[in-house]
């Protein structure tokens, strides 16, 4: 079973259903025995990073999760639920993550120019990096480099260079997706992602 | 790079879908879960569902019709029609909505967006404006493009996008079901007037207006059209194809 994380940020429709579409027995929780007995946890995520960081810690689910990933349980952070990975982020301040992957989460603007809108939405390209350029990332056994994936966000994972798996570009080069063991990020939405979307999200469900 | 977006609209009544032509005469088409089932294998970037239903009861299978949609098309939906209060926010998104696109709502009560931004983010709150040319200036039309605000149109806009409007779709009435392709003087100075996305809509009636979009301004970010894709007028795996071979980035 794959537990989603319901710490009451976000709309968790689509990635309920996008699991169930390929089979798998899914459950939006935030009860602690379900999700200790989940065989994957996935931390979804929109909104606010302040906000979402402080309903994280409040509702328990904070510790719960860094327990569980810290124990090898496999996690999928998926847009915000990604940057909580990450030790902080200077969304209108600064703010702290669960600090499971190293880095920092910054404006896109600070490295993008005018020339470009933010937020960056749309479908944009994955560019292979780290091991999942030597093709030893199962993350994207299905996934071929180039694919496109669906992004809304205006900030971004930094200095992460040592987990990042995959980036895109957008006036600047975008961390979009980051591992450290079994602990996953996905900037983008797989679950918005058409096929190369479902394909991600499969290959999760069978780490 | 980021790709132009092809987005076919669904507009829909009493759980089916519709397309006027100048908002006018509407002749049913197909079904809403088939048709974006169909769109979604046919390389659609995302789907806007317009709910043009006045009734309870339509509304109703409205959300019925959106989250059977969304159970089973993994590709964003924009739903919009009808947007007036946080709790139509609220319902939409609640059945699979991604995005939710006001119009006539944000004239009668432009705090809406501001509202909604803080309470969803800005990349979910999109303007739709219903735009014509009247003695020379662009006005905002209101209730289906049949009541003159009087508001200039370029100014509207900018003042939705500063209230927290992450995206915009534009709709020329001049152009809309005219098929001779989109308004691209309109379009241009939208995009020169904001820095978020700009969907243009209305016109569209072949592949080339889409390319003659795309390459006139470069700015612009996707192209909506209904019935030339409900009618299979143009089939979206063309359209991509000759995107991409006029050098426009195209998902394929």
């Amino acid at each position: 079973m794959i537990a989603i994380i319901d710490y009451g940020v976000g709309n968790l429709f689509s990635l309920q259903s996008s699991l169930k579409y390929i089979g798998q027995d899914v459950e939006v929780t935030s009860d602690p025995e379900k999700i200790e007995a989940a065989d994957r946890i996935i931390l979804p995520g929109v909104g606010a990073y302040e906000d979402a960081a402080r309903k994280l810690r409040e509702s328990g689910m904070a510790d719960l999760v860094m327990e569980q990933a810290k124990a090898g349980k496999p996690l999928m952070g998926i847009c915000l639920g990604m940057q909580l990975l990450f030790e902080k982020s200077f969304e209108y301040g600064e703010h702290e993550g669960l600090g499971l992957i190293k880095g920092s989460v910054v404006p896109i603007r600070d490295v993008v120019s005018e020339d470009y809108k933010i937020p960056h939405i749309g479908w944009n390209a994955l560019r292979f990096k780290g091991r999942a350029a030597e093709g030893q990332e199962p993350l994207f056994k299905y996934t071929k480099e180039g694919d496109h994936v669906y992004f809304v966000h205006s900030f971004y994972a930094t200095d992460c260079a040592d987990s990042t798996i995959a980036s895109t570009e957008y006036g600047a080069e975008l961390t979009a997706a980051v591992a450290d063991g079994k602990i996953y990020g996905c900037q983008f939405h797989p679950e918005k992602s058409g096929k190369v979307g479902l394909n991600i999200l499969r290959a999760f469900c069978e780490l | 790079m980021i790709t132009k977006r092809i987005i076919p609209c669904l507009d829909v009544k009493d759980g089916r879908v519709v397309k006027g032509t100048k908002f006018k005469d509407l002749n049913d088409v197909s079904s809403p879960v088939e048709l974006a089932k169909f769109y979604t294998e046919a390389g659609a970037d995302e789907l806007v569902f317009y709910d043009i239903t006045a009734s309870s009861d339509g509304r109703k299978l409205f959300t019925e019709i959106l989250t059977e949609t969304a159970s089973n098309v993994f590709i964003p939906l924009t739903v919009g029609g009808g947007i007036s209060t946080i709790e139509d926010f609220d319902r939409v998104l609640k059945c699979g909505a991604d995005k939710v696109s006001v119009n006539s709502g944000a004239i009668r009560n432009p705090s809406i967006i501001g509202e909604a931004a803080r309470l969803y983010g800005d990349q979910c709150v999109v303007i739709s404006a219903d735009v014509a040319l009247i003695d020379g200036v662009y006005r905002v039309f209101a209730k289906g493009a049949r009541e003159n605000t009087g508001m200039e149109a370029i100014d509207w806009i900018k003042r939705c996008v500063d209230m927290g409007a992450g995206e915009v779709v534009v709709n020329s009435i001049d152009t809309d079901g005219v098929k001779k392709g989109f308004d691209i003087p309109l379009l241009k100075k939208v995009c020169e007037a904001v820095n978020v996305p700009v969907i243009a809509s209305g016109g569209a009636g072949c592949i080339q207006d889409f390319i003659d979009l795309f390459t006139e301004i470069p700015d612009i970010d996707a192209g909506l059209a209904a019935s030339i894709f409900h009618f299979r007028e143009v089939e979206i795996a063309d359209l991509k194809d000759a995107m991409a071979k006029a050098g426009i980035p195209a998902r394929i």
